[in-house]
């Protein structure tokens, strides 16, 4: 890059002149533009959560008031446990994520580990297809996997909710799965297969517990998925006590109009459960992502 | 990128080695291509068979589907349904490519698509930019780090449409915070979600928020992977800071920034519910983007018009597999093996 005149007798001298810091370090005032910034952001972030949350605890007359603590009290959570078919929709809810997670981590991981060690025909078009499957909006898919869902009698059960989510999910995990399974070295499935184990047994035994911060990335994303979509839940569920937390939501807004107490106090109810996720997940976030999604 | 295992490497190398032999005895004739890659590969499609199925099932048939649709005329009136005890029976018909053609010459189809690609455009990139800089930060020694990360991949944590509502709540008109703050400065509230421009540029804003900690994340997993001997070797040559970003951060993160920014595009260019639920593509169709009008032709006009739906669907799908086809060309060109 530059070329380097200062003769190395010199070079010393002219850094002295300055005061010498280290790779690294920085001066105060870099140090407090860096802090407000991410100060500012933060706040950002973390403030319309907040808001609901603070609003949850004001009692109903009180939600478009700009104090952040006004007679706090739990009203709100009492009246919608009371009032609505919550509990049912959220028992629906975890049982749908839950599901969804569990099948959607597990098929992933093979999925990726496949993509990723082996060769095989048709592994090209699959890769593609994985990738053109986030592409699909769901507008054209609603209405026909509506009928396939009712002609196999799927609809209003969590079944079909579920094998929608992994259609969802899956391609963005298997393919993230694959990036994290090509840093691992393949020296350890040779030796796997030296021990003499099956290829199943590799991966199962050796592969999949080295893989976990990719494996928490694939859960993460497939519940907040799974807990977090609309468009299909509120399509394939109806009934009052069938439906997800999603689709419990929407009934709900327009049950109470332009009142948000108890609207606010569903969502921070809704939003604990992948706070909890995340939370246990987001250890392993950089890590996974950095080889997982990245890499792809 | 993907090698044989030496396994199947040895176990493709043994079937040619006993197919040869039994072709010299004369024994019956070899087992067919199928059979063969079958024994070769068959754990390998064992792994991903769960995923080809419900792919196929769950996507391939109502593609197939769509793309049928959108070559007839078929709408609510129209389509095989059942009245009571009575089924009617489709009485839709083949049209050829009429829809495309009217999609493609008349206005909607094609300001809804300007719209659709000023908004892509610039949540991709000011989410890719907020991403980059926090992420940069993120990385260095910095106190409290850990907190300041936590805080910042909040949004994600939140269900989608849970910030949603949130966000409402702070933009609404007479009484959402935002305008009572804007009040409190003696300034007018601002009609956040009324005004065609307002809504439109409230509509990016929620869905940058929304996109910022996946993108900072992800490239933040990028920068830890760069080896930090690079940095000294720049230092070295006395690189500043912004030739060590440009010069060394940059090409460290290609291949991370690469697949964000294909990923992300995609989402954003099919963000459904952020529109949905925050304006409906409203005020009139001020933000009504691809996905939200094709969805509102099959459920929300009267008659629904499926076959226009389906139309403007596949289009969709075919400009977002032009858009990777072409951006992956681009790479390859620009030496990337992807």
């Amino acid at each position: 890059m530059t070329t380097v005149t200062a003769t190395p007798a010199t070079a010393p001298a002219k850094h002295g002149a300055r005061k010498v810091r280290k790779r690294g370090d920085r001066s105060p005032a870099a140090s407090l533009a860096l802090h407000l910034t991410l100060i500012v952001t933060s706040v950002i972030a973390v403030f319309p959560v907040l808001w609901v949350l603070l609003t949850s605890l004001k009692p109903a007359k009180f939600a478009s008031t700009t104090d952040f603590f006004k007679e706090t009290t739990f009203e709100n959570y009492t009246n919608l446990i009371k009032d609505t078919e919550f509990l049912s929709w959220f028992g629906n809810s975890v049982i749908v994520a839950g599901l969804s997670t569990v099948i959607g981590v597990f098929v992933s991981a093979t999925t990726g580990y496949a993509v990723s060690r082996f060769r095989f025909p048709g592994k090209r078009g699959l890769m593609w297809t994985l990738l053109v499957t986030q592409m699909f909006p769901v507008a054209v898919l609603i209405v026909p996997i509506y009928n396939i869902m009712s002609t196999m009698g799927l609809l209003n059960q969590p079944a079909g909710l579920v094998i929608t989510y992994l259609t969802i999910s899956v391609p963005f995990c298997a393919w993230m799965m694959k990036g994290f399974f090509d840093t691992i070295p393949r020296e350890i499935d040779e030796s796997g297969q030296v021990d003499g184990l099956t290829p199943f047994g590799t991966f199962w035994r050796l592969i999949l517990p080295l893989a976990k911060p990719g494996l928490a990335v694939t859960a993460f994303y497939s519940f907040i998925t799974a807990w977090g979509e609309v468009a299909y839940a509120s399509a394939f569920m109806v009934g009052d006590e069938n439906l997800t937390l999603a689709g419990g939501l929407q009934k709900f807004v327009n049950q109470y109009g332009a009142q948000w107490g108890p609207m606010t106090a569903a969502s921070v109810l809704i939003a604990i459960p992948a706070a909890l996720v995340f939370l246990f997940a987001q250890k392993h976030l950089v890590t996974g992502m950095s080889a997982g999604a990245v890499k792809g | 990128m993907a090698v044989h295992t030496s396994q199947s490497v040895a176990k493709a190398a043994g079937d040619d080695v006993a197919r040869g032999r039994s072709r010299g005895t004369g024994n019956p004739p070899p087992p067919s291509r199928l059979r063969r890659a079958l024994s070769v590969h068959w754990y390998a499609w064992t792994m991903v068979a769960p995923v080809v199925l419900v792919i196929g099932v769950i996507i391939g048939y109502p593609l197939v589907r769509g793309i049928w649709l959108s070559l007839t005329d078929a709408d609510e009136r129209n389509v095989a349904r059942s009245i009571g005890v009575n089924k009617m029976p489709a009485t839709y018909e083949f049209v050829g490519l009429d829809n495309y053609a009217d999609a493609l010459t008349g206005n909607q189809f094609l300001g809804t698509l300007g719209w659709t690609l000023v908004w892509t455009v610039s949540c991709v990139t000011i989410t890719f930019c907020l991403g980059m800089a926090l992420a940069n930060i993120l990385n260095r020694r910095i106190a409290g780090r850990s907190a300041y990360r936590m805080a910042l991949i909040l949004p994600w944590a939140i269900p989608g449409f849970v910030s949603v509502f949130a966000w409402r709540f702070l933009y609404n008109e007479n009484n959402g915070l935002l305008n009572k703050m804007l009040g409190g400065a003696g300034i007018d509230g601002i009609p956040w979600l009324n005004d065609p421009t307002w809504a439109k540029f409230s509509v990016i804003a929620v869905n940058v928020w929304l996109g910022v900690p996946f993108m900072m994340v992800a490239l933040l997993g990028g920068l830890q992977s760069i080896p930090s001997e690079q940095y000294e070797a720049a230092e070295m040559d006395g690189a500043t800071a912004w030739q060590r970003f440009r010069h060394v951060t940059l090409p460290g993160l290609r291949p991370v920034s690469t697949t964000v920014v294909l990923l992300s595009t995609i989402w954003t260019f099919n963000m459904f519910p952020v529109i949905f639920l925050l304006t409906r593509g409203g005020p009139g169709e001020a933000t009504q983007i691809l996905v939200t009008q094709a969805y509102k032709f099959s459920f929300e006009i009267s008659p629904r018009d499926f076959a226009q739906s389906s139309t403007w669907g596949v289009l969709i799908l075919v400009l977002l597999m032009l858009f990777a086809m072409v951006y992956r060309r681009v790479l390859r060109t620009q030496g990337d093996n992807w």
